[in-house]
């Protein structure tokens, strides 16, 4: 175990904006309209992005972690699975106590929202999303179903792989953070244009959660892991020093 | 050769995708039940020292299209200066919490925010910035989230001191991230995607 994350003041890596994806991606036209075309201003952090919201236990239901149980107390249908993993920082510390929040589609690929209109059904016990704080090694864990793949308007045939979409919160506000994982020996993960505005496969490679089977449960769900880093923090031995560095 | 760094990557970012509702404010959505209640639907508690403002605006893309699917977060200091939580400076007002969540409304494209004021932060070199309010804003199409500051066209003095604002080469813009006072307390700002009036967004 990595021991937990005792600076949490530091100033922010800068982000390698070659790693994630760039604004303009005509593969994904929604892009197109919604990129900004000039230069992002680039200058080092400062308290408004390395200070950012925490969050307590106290507002964490039972069942916020458990998508199958979470909407009804009726199971859900699906492939039941294990989605876990930790939180890191790129410093390779794990990050305790941060808010992960999770959500996605049904196993038959149909969102619980007003504006999906895709002909799978609901599952009247599948709400479709979940919570959880990270404990003292930034370790998380969630009960699901696999979300299905299911059909987008793009170009004309164009196909989600089954994912699930999270979003992280750092110590600092500067380290928000929302993705996507996929699963291990999806063919459709090669296909689809929004994997694809990541460049380079290598960053791709790391959003595809493994088969876990050591996590699996015989006789009850798989497991996949999906590890999550984080902008790391300049550790600032000789920040306070006059003669400076 | 030489040792490797053994740093990790940051996770590449994906899109929040059109169906972000449903992971960050599924009541709001019309998803209850799971959640008693949305997170950050205000950032401040009653009887929050400071000015009470309301800010109101659009999200808008290049084509000049108001966006229905947008979710913004904004993290701002309470009255004196002081963030909530973790500044290394002290204890923040106890009923300011500083964070929301903000999302567009599914008919109009109208998002608000009512909060106060926040004080003026030190940059880190001492000097202080202006009064803002940050903002991380998402929507199906933005591959990476992006970062942004609302500051408010009425202080101008504090402004034109700001080291962020001056880091802006091109002067014009910087009224991209001026909220325009429309009456006593209430503010007005558009958060323009692309093309003319483009927001300024940062790197930070």
């Amino acid at each position: 175990m990595t021991k937990p994350n005792s600076v949490d003041r530091g100033p922010l890596f800068f982000r390698d904006r070659d790693w994630h994806p760039a604004a303009y991606t005509p593969g994904y036209k929604t892009s197109m309209t919604r990129a900004p075309h000039r230069a992002l201003v680039a200058m080092g952090s400062t308290l408004s992005e390395e200070t950012g919201p925490a969050f307590g236990h106290s507002m964490i239901g039972e069942l916020d972690n458990n998508l199958v149980m979470n909407f009804t107390g009726q199971p859900a249908i699906g492939e039941r699975i294990i989605m876990h993993g930790r939180v890191l920082d790129e410093n390779g510390r794990g990050v305790p106590g941060v808010l992960v929040e999770m959500w996605q589609a049904n196993a038959g690929g149909r969102y619980r929202h007003k504006k999906d209109g895709y002909l799978a059904p609901l599952d009247p016990n599948f709400g479709g999303c979940g919570r959880t704080l990270t404990g003292p090694d930034g370790s998380y864990e969630f009960l699901t179903v696999r979300p299905g793949a299911y059909p987008w308007p793009n170009h004309v045939n164009n196909w989600r792989p089954m994912h699930i979409h999270w979003s992280i919160f750092g110590s600092g506000f500067g380290q928000r953070l929302i993705t996507q994982n996929y699963f291990q020996g999806d063919p459709l993960i090669d296909l689809c244009p929004i994997v694809n505005t990541i460049g380079k496969q290598e960053a791709i490679d790391v959003l595809v959660a493994a088969l876990d089977m050591n996590r699996a449960i015989p006789m009850d769900c798989l497991a996949y892991k999906f590890d999550i880093v984080l902008r790391g923090r300049r550790q600032s031995f000789f920040e306070n020093r006059k003669e400076g560095m | 050769m030489v040792q490797r760094l053994d740093y990790l990557k940051e996770t590449p970012s994906q899109t929040a995708g059109p169906y972000v509702h449903i992971g960050l404010v599924p009541n709001a959505l019309g998803n209850p039940g799971i959640y008693p209640e949305d997170l950050g639907r205000s950032p401040i508690l009653p009887g929050a020292k400071g000015e009470p403002i309301t800010l109101t605006g659009r999200v808008i893309d290049g084509a000049g299209m108001i966006l229905r699917d947008a979710l913004f977060e904004s993290w701002q200091a309470d009255a004196a200066g002081i963030y909530p939580g973790n500044d290394p400076r002290g204890t923040a007002d106890p009923k300011v919490t500083g964070w929301a969540r903000v999302a567009a409304d599914f008919d109009s494209g109208i998002w608000r925010l009512d909060t106060i004021k926040p004080g003026r932060v030190p940059f880190p070199d001492g000097r202080l910035m202006a009064p803002h309010i940050a903002v991380w804003l998402v929507a199906r199409g933005i591959n990476l989230g992006l970062q942004t500051r609302i500051y408010f066209e009425d202080e101008a003095e504090a402004n034109a001191q700001c080291p962020v604002l001056a880091r802006i080469e091109h002067v014009e813009r910087r009224a991209t991230l001026l909220a325009r006072k429309t009456g006593p307390g209430a503010y007005e700002i558009d958060f323009r995607l692309q093309g003319e009036g483009e927001t300024v967004f940062f790197d930070m």
